[in-house]
């Protein structure tokens, strides 16, 4: 089953303590990443646009803000904007909502996750970082329902544990890894994708 | 696997009722897009007796009082008083002064909802020295909704957020004055919707408004297709008149399309756009 399976996008949830681990973990990507990276992370609602464009600077791999209908490309990572929530529409395209607020947040990572998991199901890793809340906890629920693999960063190697904890307390995540070992674990699981990918041509299957 | 066919037939039933409902009530929700619909639908679904869509089809197509439920349900754009302060900031200092020159402004705020932006607008102008020399027409495809706006009663524990936001866009007033507070609501001021019309209007369907000087349509068309989001934009563009401004959300843009061609950004990424003279 493992070697069948194709990876087709990476969500990723993190709240407090989220500059810093985004930073390690997207620095740690190369700039041809095969798939596209789309996270939400925490921010006040009037951030503006600035932390794409930070980590932009600071990365290989490309980091934009997310704009509704982009058409999710490989080696591209995606933040959602500040005060909307970020979704995934059949075919790989994004859309943004203003709806209210989950569990507080917007964006919400359970937003994302479900409706990512809808649209790739088992092609999707779901990925829950630092944070000091419970937002994520749902959405990797549904990654887990629908055959996707789930990554959560080890509590004690979380600068705030609540999050990855309130994920474990969940689901059964598939790997329970330190920050420092993601970059590797990702570019392996994104791999085996890459090399079943030479029969099947196409991203969006 | 048994999970994986489960959300397929739920994607076939959605499909299916929002078929129905267009025949049966012409509202075409085919048009929305299909992340932020499905959502609203299982939030609906979770919260009625039903188990599923195609249980809930029988009764939904059947009985208006439910569609009505579901109708709220889905189109219910939740915003808040001066939601993005800068862009009511910009608004105040560099949009105001044009709109003074008339000596009366047609406003079109599409997809009002329950109407915060537009009395936030209201308090706006008011302030601004335009009261009675404008006119503003907030509309939504949903009747209710639009009742619920013309009352301008807001729960009262919104208003810290709203003061805060309303000092952010440059208000220098006190909020409170704008509301009396009775037991959990805030009764918004009478004053405020003098000059406000609250109407009922389909932006899949109707037709544009005559003649405006601004139209504001701030984060509705994201739950749009492609197809109808082009619809809107020209009816906007079709109701402004040249020289008019047209308002739209902060992650909204008229780049890559041929209408923007006419128009220019105001303040770059305000969202704010111009429609130039001549043409």
């Amino acid at each position: 089953m493992a070697s069948k399976r194709r990876f087709q996008a990476v969500v990723i949830g993190v709240s407090s303590g989220g500059v810093q681990a985004l930073k390690k973990l997207l620095g740690g990507l190369p700039a041809d990443f095969p798939l596209p990276v789309l996270i939400v992370q925490h921010i006040s609602p009037e951030a503006g646009s600035g932390m794409a464009k930070l980590l932009d600077d600071l990365c290989a791999i490309r980091v934009k803000e997310a704009d509704e209908q982009d058409r999710l490309e490989p080696a591209t990572v995606y933040l959602a904007p500040p005060n909307y929530h970020l979704l995934v529409e059949r075919g790989g395209v994004l859309a943004l909502s203003a709806d209210p607020p989950v569990s507080y947040a917007r964006p919400s990572v359970d937003v994302l996750f479900e409706t990512a998991a809808g649209v790739y199901r088992r092609g999707l890793i779901g990925m829950v970082l630092t944070g000091a809340n419970w937002d994520g906890a749902r959405g990797v629920q549904f990654v887990k329902q629908k055959g996707g693999v789930v990554i959560v960063q080890h509590p004690a190697d979380a600068d705030t544990p609540q999050m990855p904890q309130a994920a474990l307390a969940a689901v059964e995540a598939d790997y329970v890894v330190p920050l420092a070992e993601m970059p590797e674990l990702l570019r392996q699981l994104a791999e085996a994708r890459a090399a079943a990918r030479g029969s099947e041509a196409g991203l969006h299957g | 696997m048994t999970t994986l066919k489960a959300v397929e037939v739920e994607d076939v039933e959605i499909r299916l009722l929002l078929e129905g409902l267009q025949q049966i009530y012409g509202y075409d929700f085919r048009d929305y897009a299909d992340a932020s619909i499905k959502r609203r639908l299982t939030q609906w679904l979770a919260e009625s007796p039903f188990a599923t869509f195609s249980e809930a089809q029988s009764r939904l197509l059947r009985d208006p009082e439910t569609f009505v439920s579901l109708l709220q349900g889905i189109t219910v754009n939740v915003t808040e008083m001066f939601r993005d302060p800068s862009f009511f900031r910009t608004l105040r200092e560099q949009v105001v002064p044009f709109l003074k020159t008339y000596p009366f402004v047609k406003i079109w705020h599409a997809g009002c909802a329950s109407g915060e932006e537009a009395y936030s607008m209201a308090i706006l102008l008011n302030e601004e020295g335009m009261a009675g020399r404008y006119r503003m027409y907030a509309t939504d495809i949903d009747e209710s909704v639009l009742a619920k706006a013309a009352e301008g009663v807001m729960p009262i524990t919104e208003m810290q957020k709203y003061t805060r936001n309303y000092q952010k866009a440059g208000g220098a007033r006190s909020f409170a004055d704008y509301y009396t507070a009775r037991y959990d609501r805030a009764i918004l001021s009478p004053s405020l919707k003098k000059d406000i019309v609250f109407a009922p209007h389909n932006l899949a369907t109707d037709a544009e408004f005559g003649e405006m000087n601004m139209v504001l349509c701030r984060n509705v068309m994201i739950y749009f297709k492609p197809a109808l989001k082009e619809r809107c934009l020209k009816l906007f563009d079709n109701s402004l008149l040249p020289g008019g401004f047209l308002c739209l959300g902060l992650k909204e843009t008229l780049e890559r399309r041929k209408m923007g061609e006419r128009y220019d950004e105001l303040v770059p990424g305000s969202r704010i756009y111009r429609k130039r003279y001549g043409q």
